[in-house]
């Protein structure tokens, strides 16, 4: 019996303690910051009206609710600059990730490849930069792709240019920077896709006669899908909220939601309005996960 | 697919593993460069090195960073490892799917959101920020990196052994304690380090929830490269890039170690 009761003790805690982390420091944050979303910005500290004072009781709580209103979404989708950081951040994150496609495929083809025992050794290096800090590795494409930083430097020598080329704090950088940021997540869930193919599919198209980008094209390519629908999201989501990149690399006109959030928050103090921008970010990234889900679904349905 | 790489595959691995390390490797080169100049070179140097030990803000910003990390790491492991038990070994127990939503969500979560929302939490609650609650976010989003690294060595390991523990009268924490913690100790390491590795580099969560007094380095090196690059801060990022490879590499070597373990 004491057994029995210590062995349901021992449940609660390994259970309660995460779940209730959790429950306060994600679940309640966000709560707050839909609430704050959806309030009046005040100029004082903290700058905004009064989250909702528990103690009021129900007459209270009834006008707590109908203070709600939608204004700052209002704002958002009234102001085109709201829009075009929107828009501009969905376009960014999806040329990104096809540039980040076009650069990760053929690497992690190549690791696919690779004799097996040197395949968990280029894994590791592709990890290693993954963990490096992120900030840093942004850093170095500063001194690189500055005026007159090293790229420059080394086009002008080899007679390739005549006069730099400016590419720091453009459009461009960005992509650049981007693209390197983000190379592991790509490259890991398409090699793990390609490296679990049966090779004796491809010996067999080349048996029967396909050329080898034929059997690339029809058999490795199509097989792969899942490798680039895991490696295009987990690109994707995290580049439209990107906020390090896009404000070290770019320049005042590489406008980003994420970057908008940040000065709203920071700069302009308005943190209703930063909440709200919040709730849009969202509900931007949370629409291709749902479809993706769709599309698992439907291609696991026929199976069962 | 083994042992045939085309002239393609060669050269993509070349030009790949190239675009990925070149930038570190030219930023380390250039920290033991003489000149002022960042790009041009002017001789070897540790001239910055010793500028960086001097620094006393950087320093500072450094020890808060390291005191943050270790702390978060140290929480971050408890819990993770505790909802990667929850996962695996209690089934389907009611609010599973919130748990594993909980989970996933700040894993993908723009970090502006989870900074926004957390310090949003700590003003309304009333608490100062400082370094508690860039310690508290650290623990929140790095909890769940452990999981998922705790969560797959639990899955893949052979529970006879604990239920032969059971069999012969042992308490659920004493096996816990005796037999399942030690097989899964190497992925438990390897979660202790991830936290402590991504506490380390957090720049936007620790910007979002930091009060005075607890600068972190990389919201110190941030604006300072905001202003341009400095030799210094070369220095100094060479050496965090030393620091998160020895971490990195002893995690995957704790891994693989675990994962020959596993094999027996």
């Amino acid at each position: 019996m004491g057994g029995a009761l210590r062995a349901r003790a021992g449940r609660l805690v390994v259970i309660g303690l995460p779940y209730l982390w959790l429950a306060i420091f994600f679940l309640l944050p966000f709560a707050i910051v839909l609430k704050l979303s959806m309030s009046d910005p005040v100029t004082a500290q903290p700058p905004y009206a009064p989250v909702l004072d528990w103690r009021g009781g129900p007459g209270h709580w009834r006008n707590f609710l109908l203070s709600l209103d939608f204004e700052n979404f209002e704002t958002l989708w009234g102001d085109d600059l709201y829009w075009s950081a929107a828009v501009s951040s969905v376009r960014i994150a999806l040329v990104s990730t096809l540039l980040l496609l076009l650069v990760g495929y053929p690497i992690a083809h190549g690791m696919a490849r690779a004799a097996p025992s040197v395949r968990p050794i280029l894994v590791a290096m592709v990890i290693l930069p993954f963990w490096t800090s992120f900030l840093i590795r942004v850093y170095a494409w500063i001194g690189i792709l500055k005026p007159e930083g090293l790229l420059n430097q080394v086009l002008l020598w080899l007679g390739l240019i005549s006069e730099p080329l400016s590419i720091l704090n453009t459009q461009t950088a960005v992509y650049i920077g981007i693209v390197y940021a983000y190379l592991p997540f790509m490259i890991l869930p398409l090699y793990s896709a390609l490296e679990r193919q049966d090779p004796t599919l491809l010996e067999a198209a080349q048996d029967l006669g396909a050329r080898p980008s034929k059997a690339f094209w029809t058999i490795t390519v199509p097989l792969s899908m899942p490798g680039v629908i895991a490696g295009a999201l987990l690109c994707f989501i995290p580049i439209v909220g990107e906020f390090v990149i896009p404000d070290l690399l770019g320049g005042s006109d590489t406008l980003m939601i994420g970057r908008t959030l940040w000065s709203e928050f920071f700069s302009n103090r308005d943190w209703p309005l930063a909440s709200a921008v919040a709730i849009a970010m969202l509900l931007i990234i949370v629409i291709p996960i749902v479809v993706y889900r769709e599309i698992e679904a439907q291609r696991w349905e026929p199976r069962q | 697919m083994s042992g045939r790489l085309s002239r393609f595959n060669a050269a993509s691995l070349a030009l790949g593993f190239a675009f990925l390390y070149l930038p570190i490797l030219l930023l380390v080169i250039f920290s033991f460069n003489a000149s002022q100049l960042v790009t041009v070179w002017g001789g070897f140097s540790v001239r910055w090195y010793a500028a960086l030990f001097r620094n006393e803000a950087l320093l500072e910003a450094a020890w808060v960073t390291i005191r943050i990390a270790f702390l978060t790491a140290c929480v971050a492991t408890l819990l993770g490892t505790l909802a990667a038990i929850a996962l695996v070994r209690y089934g389907r127990f009611r609010g599973r799917t919130l748990l594993t939503g909980m989970i996933y969500a700040p894993m993908v979560m723009p970090e502006v959101i989870t900074g926004l929302s957390l310090l949003l939490l700590f003003v309304a609650i009333g608490l100062d920020r400082g370094f508690w609650t860039v310690a508290l976010a650290h623990i929140t989003f790095t909890m769940c990196f452990v999981t998922v690294v705790v969560q797959s060595r639990l899955l893949t390991f052979d529970r006879s052994l604990e239920e032969a523990a059971l069999d012969l009268g042992a308490t659920p924490l004493r096996a816990f304690l005796t037999v399942t913690l030690p097989l899964i100790a190497p992925a438990v390491a390897a979660g202790f380090l991830l936290a402590f590795t991504l506490s380390l580099d957090d720049l936007v969560i620790a910007s979002f929830t930091s009060g005075p007094g607890a600068t972190t380095l990389p919201m110190r090196i941030y604006s300072q490269v905001r202003l341009g690059v400095t030799p210094e801060i070369n220095a100094a990022s060479t050496l965090l890039v030393g620091f998160v490879t020895v971490g990195v590499t002893a995690a995957l070597l704790m891994r693989r170690a675990a994962r020959a373990q596993a094999d027996f």
